[in-house]
């Protein structure tokens, strides 16, 4: 059974939602990845301000294929979380309440997503296509010279989630395997 | 002697990197629904259903079945009695990457320089192996390669005594490390013997052989459904949500080594699994 959800998230409602939750998320959600992420910090460290209210939202780890003429993004499913992991506590601290990814996050991530109420939850990797559909408004709002890698602010409906590490700091990745494990 | 055209070879890299990243090749497919009737997961179950929803509407709409479409990886066969006129072979198959990725609204995942990362906006410069062979053809084999995938692959030099079940230990070490991080199910190519280098490039060309296959080698074939149960029952499953099809298929393909060597090297592959051959 899937909750519907919106972004950006509130704290109770992060603290409402346990890892293995499937989840229908609408709203506003900023993409970034690797170089946007280096970025982001490296303008933190030197006083400057993020080029986006960071309070409440969701990143969502993405780098998207061209939208096609008529199309308004193109593939778009999530990449590998552990690449920043390096960089995510410091967006916790400011007030970032979501991440979108797929794959294991640092013990540092975990505990700081405890720390700050907030939710890791993960999308279908290599289900790009399908993803593309839950978009519904694209527009690229920083860092437009990284081409794939730029943070674009994305409108999304209805994307398919489940919660992989919540507020408790519950890993999805660690129970799933274990019940399924028989080696 | 046979006479190929520069442009002809742009033109048809470019397509194949197109149908590459957008069709799902059907022995994938086959294997994702004959594991989508054995997943003892509900959620797996749910999953790889998703996904080849997902491979039927890349198809329709031929938009990429995953956003990291991925470095473009070449395996060329060159006859001795083929002539490249117009340029060289290296800067048709570019010339080729270059036009499919932006003809085929592909992204452009290549940066040029490992630590001082400037994209190159084209997708370019290919990864390309050659292969000199007698006769007069080229065969050109591209299988674009995602990163979440490459990243969990590994190589280790093992020693002789440590044997197959050195390998075997080697094999499920790097799966388990890998879990939910290259996107599973994946594939798993694995090289064994020949020198550092080899056993690498064993492991990447397994990844372009039909998943349904197996090793000719009796020995071996038997080997890769031993290690394909063994991942199974590691427990990652789907997306490593837990489930019992960490893996579709294990392909290895192996050379002769040292007297004091056994190199092993495995890459992952994740479900899509590209790969197009083409003759001219």
């Amino acid at each position: 059974m899937e909750r519907r959800i919106s972004a950006p998230l509130s704290e109770e409602v992060c603290k409402s939602l346990n890892a293995g939750d499937n989840v229908l998320l609408s709203g506003i959600i900023y993409t970034g990845r690797d170089a946007a992420h280096k970025r982001m910090i490296e303008t933190l460290q030197s006083g400057g301000e993020l080029p986006f209210d960071i309070e409440n939202q969701i990143i969502y780890y993405v780098g998207p294929c061209p939208a096609k003429p008529g199309e308004i993004i193109g593939s778009c499913g999530p990449t590998t979380s552990g690449r920043v992991d390096k960089f995510t506590p410091a967006l916790l601290k400011k007030g970032l309440k979501g991440m979108i990814g797929k794959g294991e996050r640092s013990p540092e991530v975990v505990e700081a997503v405890k720390k700050h109420s907030a939710v890791y939850m993960g999308a279908i990797g290599g289900a790009g296509a399908l993803m593309a559909k839950c978009v519904v408004k694209q527009e690229v709002i920083a860092y437009d010279d990284l081409g794939t890698e730029a943070i674009h602010k994305l409108t999304v409906k209805d994307m398919p989630l489940t919660v992989i590490i919540d507020t408790k700091g519950n890993n999805l990745y660690k129970t799933g395997k274990e019940k399924y494990k028989s080696l | 002697m046979k006479t190929i055209q520069y442009d002809k070879i742009v033109n048809t890299v470019a397509k194949m990197c197109i149908d590459a990243n957008c069709n799902l090749n059907s022995d994938i497919r086959t294997a994702i629904e004959q594991s989508e009737k054995c997943e003892k997961s509900p959620v797996g179950k749910d999953i790889l259903q998703k996904l080849i929803a997902n491979a039927d509407i890349a198809a329709e709409k031929q938009v990429p079945i995953c956003q990291d479409t991925g470095m473009a990886v070449f395996f060329v066969k060159v006859g001795q009695d083929v002539h490249i006129e117009g340029g060289s072979l290296t800067n048709a198959i570019n010339d080729g990457v270059r036009k499919g990725y932006t003809d085929g609204y592909l992204r452009k995942s290549v940066v040029k320089d490992p630590l001082n990362r400037i994209n190159t906006k084209d997708n370019t410069p290919a990864v390309i192996h050659y292969d000199i062979v007698e006769g007069d053809l080229l065969e050109i084999t591209v299988a674009p390669k995602g990163f979440g995938s490459e990243n969990m692959s590994a190589l280790r030099m093992l020693k002789p005594a440590d044997g197959v079940d050195g390998v075997i230990g080697f094999v499920l070490e790097t799966v388990e490390k890998a879990g939910p991080n290259p996107c599973p199910p994946m594939v798993i190519g694995i090289g064994i013997g020949g020198t550092m280098e080899k056993a690498c490039l064993l492991a990447k060309q397994a990844l372009t052989r039909d998943a349904l296959t197996h090793n000719s080698d009796e020995y071996y074939a038997n080997l890769e459904k031993e290690l394909l149960q063994k991942i199974n029952k590691l427990g990652i499953g789907p997306q490593g949500l837990g489930g019992t099809t960490t893996a579709l298929s294990v392909n290895i393909e192996t050379f002769p080594t040292h007297i004091a060597g056994l190199p092993v090297a495995v890459n992952i592959n994740c479900h899509v699994t590209r790969h197009v051959t083409e003759i001219l």
